[in-house]
């Protein structure tokens, strides 16, 4: 089933452009999608996503889980093919079907030698125009899925994480679980897969990228191609806005484990967050910057007390998590915890030293290169900037935007977006913080 | 921007990689790809906890963390800072086979990566203070990874029962006792016996020439010493000559299962056949979502909420064949793995179908060419093979061979391996999730 898209996180890291970057093209497709392309003849191979607004954020409540069915079903019997068809067919051209599947987004990604592209894309035309939600298939899939709801609720990571976004939303589709509840699932009809499939697969708002071994013309028939089946849809509307916590809540899970998992957050960024690149830079010096981090260096470095500890935004279409995460063994909860808060407060009241700034931004300028250096992080790129309408010169804007960015606006954005005093804690492991 | 395009693009060259051996034994393996400005630059050890001794599991690994805390010119702490100064990604890891660190970089930056690296291969602090801290990440590591993943748990069980005498059959981590009393002495012995030039192999991918990766490797690793390094012991694992089956309590809701059967490991890329068969094997089983265990065992008569079937061809121990499933609500572990048997069996008797054949390779050539992408994975595979007794232009001749695997290779190996005193068997048993009653 599709998880939440941990590689997300990475994208805030990301981005950057010191030299005339990427020649991307851009057009819209007969039928209206937007489609963005790079063409790069180095490897006898295409790539290829198709993204729609589909993802959780889509769901509601009652039908939990919905949105992640519906993309898991797609692909399970389209057309006149059987679900063993459609990967036999796959595996035998050896292309690689996969996709993304976050709060905003579900998609396909495609990745095919460019002899066999024709074939590999008619394959996911037609997983996109004509899926059969078999209803054999669905009851299958919808019993698979409990199960591996139950199986995810013996993992303490999961279940802080699943805690963590509950206690941060609340009634926001955020909040909800990408894989829906065990009673949601268990309600699913077929005729919610063909609505939720009907309303949301559609050229409004429908991507297309496309990097690899073919010529414009030929990238402008494989667009079309993955478009034309498709309704042109009402538009779609946005997603409510997030709602801000207006007192901290804590939430301590007991569960026989050596380690507690902690989360501590705060509702974050949107992707297009006139504060983002602020909080970009800043970030990296509280803990998105490894071991040049505050975290890692209190936490870890001076005290040993965790092997992972992180800091990060989730920038998504309205404000994704801000989320602080560590582990360590039970009986440190209580330690651990009073670092990591004092850490966070120190940070948010004086912002980084003209030092850490400097490192900061080394770091994200002088690793832009490392961001673009294969086809499949070039095809991820394109597709997030054309989901979120970002400019396409935003890969040759980035390390302009982070030389930018001042010690004064670093501490301005923090202490604006991040309420110390109102943040959400989770805590699985330890009976009552240790 | 075609032509651009085309123009920027190398053409490959019959040289790439270019190999050179510096006198005092350091391989260096350089793979030119002009794609983007960028080169990773990756150290390989031949070290790992397969050369581990009772007592002192998991030291490999612990040394590997203790590599980024200093020496006399580079202070603790300052080999990643100035890493991250340089725009760079870096970062370790231990395998039973050997220990590799890596850096990603600007092409220009590839000279601090090898200064660096080069530093610590020989002026290692290791000290006292350092350590006490560090082991303590790496237990907390171990309880992230292992003893609080009910599925890492029961692996590592089942590895300690299915092999008796190889090293293979501790984990790599170590066990928590031998973290608990492992001192910097444990650490630095390890680092003097296996840490030197004769040892390793540099593995550079990127927009470099071979010429300059040379010279640069000559000046800053030129000059460290060989050491005399310890005769490894085969340490041949005795045939298994009777099933072996063992049961692991963990805080869970849903059981596990583990079939693990000892199997072969390429040893002589161009000779050996086995491997390759066993390739196409877990390919034929698990290849793809068409393949046999996914469609059989949660499609056709659902038993089980996920199957797989995984084997690594390569590696300095031996090989296991590993099939892991999680039955579906209702069905147990021993039903599961009836069905497993059910379907090696139908390979033993029936063999495989010239069709599940041809996809299987169809899917490994392609895979060929989409590894190409990525710049860091090329690297990889090139320090893995070297380490593993294979060479870098073994990489070629494994794809030829496994396109050469006929059908009935594919049944030979599946009735000469999957049989019954070849096998373990583990299961995992759900035990109360709710409470704090386990804590460790």
């Amino acid at each position: 089933m599709p998880n939440k898209l941990i590689a997300g996180l990475f994208l805030l890291a990301v981005a950057g452009a010191a030299h005339a970057t990427l020649p991307i093209e851009h057009w819209q497709s007969a039928s209206g999608a937007k489609v963005l392309f790079v063409e790069n003849h180095d490897m006898p191979m295409v790539d290829i996503k198709v993204d729609f607004a589909a993802g959780s954020g889509r769901d509601t409540a009652e039908k939990a889980g919905l949105a992640g069915m519906t993309r898991h079903l797609m692909a399970l019997g389209a057309g006149d093919l059987t679900e063993d068809q459609i990967s036999g067919k796959l595996a035998d051209i050896g292309a690689e079907l996969g996709g993304d599947f976050d709060r905003d987004v579900a998609g396909f990604s495609l990745r095919t030698l460019t002899s066999q592209r024709s074939e590999a894309v008619d394959l996911l035309a037609k997983i996109l125009d004509a899926p059969k939600f078999d209803q054999k298939v669905l009851d299958r899939e919808k019993t698979r899925q409990i199960a591996q709801i139950r199986e995810a609720e013996m993992d303490p990571g999961h279940i802080a994480a699943e805690t963590f976004d509950k206690l941060l939303y609340g009634d926001h589709p955020y909040g909800l679980r990408g894989e829906g509840e065990i009673d949601t699932v268990r309600a699913f009809t077929r005729q919610n897969v063909v609505d939720f499939y009907r309303t949301h697969y559609v050229t409004d708002r429908e991507v297309i990228a496309i990097v690899g071994d073919l010529t414009r013309e030929q990238a402008q028939a494989v667009a079309d191609k993955l478009s034309a089946g498709l309704a042109a849809g009402k538009p779609i509307p946005p997603l409510p806005e997030v709602k801000l916590p207006t007192s901290a809540e804590t939430k301590m899970i007991p569960y026989p484990s050596s380690q507690s998992h902690i989360l501590i957050g705060y509702p974050g960024v949107t992707r297009d967050d006139p504060d983002y690149f602020p909080l970009l830079v800043g970030n990296y010096v509280l803990g998105g910057g490894g071991f040049e981090s505050r975290l890692l260096n209190e936490v870890r470095e001076k005290r040993g007390l965790a092997y992972s500890v992180y800091s990060y935004f989730y920038p998504l279409e309205r404000k994704g998590p801000f989320e602080v995460g560590l582990q360590t063994r039970k009986d440190q909860t209580r330690e651990a915890l009073a670092i990591v808060r004092k850490t966070i407060d120190d940070y948010i009241a004086q912002g980084p030293t003209p030092k850490e700034i400097a490192a900061a931004k080394d770091n994200l300028v002088g690793g832009f290169p490392l961001r673009i250096d294969s086809n499949r992080k070039i095809v991820d790129y394109l597709a997030m900037i054309g989901f979120y309408h970002l400019p396409l010169t935003y890969l040759d804007d980035f390390t302009k935007k982070v030389n930018g960015v001042t010690a004064a606006q670093i501490r301005d954005a923090f202490s604006r977006r991040i309420n110390p005093a109102d943040m959400v804690t989770v805590v699985v492991g330890a009976p009552s913080g240790g | 921007m075609c032509c651009l395009a085309l123009l920027c693009a190398a053409p490959p060259l019959l040289a790439n990689p270019y190999m050179e051996t510096l006198p005092n034994g350091l391989k260096v393996v350089v793979k030119e790809d002009r794609r983007a400005p960028v080169v990773v630059s990756q150290i390989w050890y031949k070290a790992g906890s397969i050369d581990e001794y009772n007592g002192t599991t998991g030291v490999a690994h612990a040394l590997e963390h203790m590599m980024f805390k200093g020496t006399k010119k580079v202070p603790a702490g300052q080999f990643s800072k100035l890493i991250a100064a340089a725009g760079g990604r870096e970062n370790a890891f231990t395998t039973q086979d050997y220990t590799a660190f890596f850096q990603e970089l600007d092409k220009s930056k590839l000279p601090l990566a090898m200064r660096l690296e080069s530093d610590r291969m020989e002026n290692l602090l290791l000290s006292e203070k350092e350590f006490s801290k560090e082991i303590k990440v790496v237990m907390e590591e171990r309880r992230l990874r292992t003893e609080d993943q009910p599925h890492a748990l029961l692996y590592e069980k089942m590895m300690s029962v299915a092999f008796q005498d190889s090293p293979e059959r501790r984990p790599v981590i170590g066990w928590m006792n031998d973290l608990q009393n492992m001192t910097v002495g444990d650490a630095r012995a390890w680092y003097h016996r296996w840490y030197a030039p004769n040892n390793a192999t540099l593995v550079v991918v990127g927009d470099v020439s071979h010429e300059q990766v040379f010279a640069l490797a000559k000046r800053y690793y030129g000059k460290i010493k060989p050491a005399v390094l310890p005769v490894r012991k085969p340490q041949v694992e005795p045939e298994q000559i009777g099933i072996k089956r063992i049961d692991v309590k963990a805080p869970a809701n849903t059981p596990y299962l583990l079939m693990g059967y000892h199997a072969p490991e390429i040893r002589d890329a161009a000779k050996d056949w086995e491997p390759y068969a066993l390739d196409v094997l877990a390919g034929v089983l698990d290849g793809n979502p068409a393949a046999r265990l996914d469609k059989a065992l949660t499609r056709d008569n659902p038993v089980a909420v996920s199957v797989d079937a995984s084997y690594d061809d390569t590696g300095r121990g031996p090989g296991m064949f590993v099939i892991d499933a999680t039955p579906s609500q209702g069905k147990t572990a021993a039903e599961v793995e009836a069905a497993i048997r059910a379907q090696l069996g139908k390979v033993v008797r029936e063999g495989v179908t010239e069709e599940e054949l041809k996809r299987v390779k169809a899917q490994v050539t392609a895979s060929h060419v989409f590894q190409r992408d990525s710049m860091f994975y090329q690297a990889m595979q090139i320090g893995q093979l070297e380490s593993v007794g294979l060479s870098y232009e073994d990489i070629d001749v494994m794809l030829k061979k496994i396109n050469e695997v006929t059908a009935d290779q594919v049944r030979q190996v599946a009735a000469k391996y999957f049989t019954d005193d070849n096998l373990t068997v583990a299961v995992l048993v759900p035990q109360p999730m709710k409470g704090d009653g386990h804590a460790k």
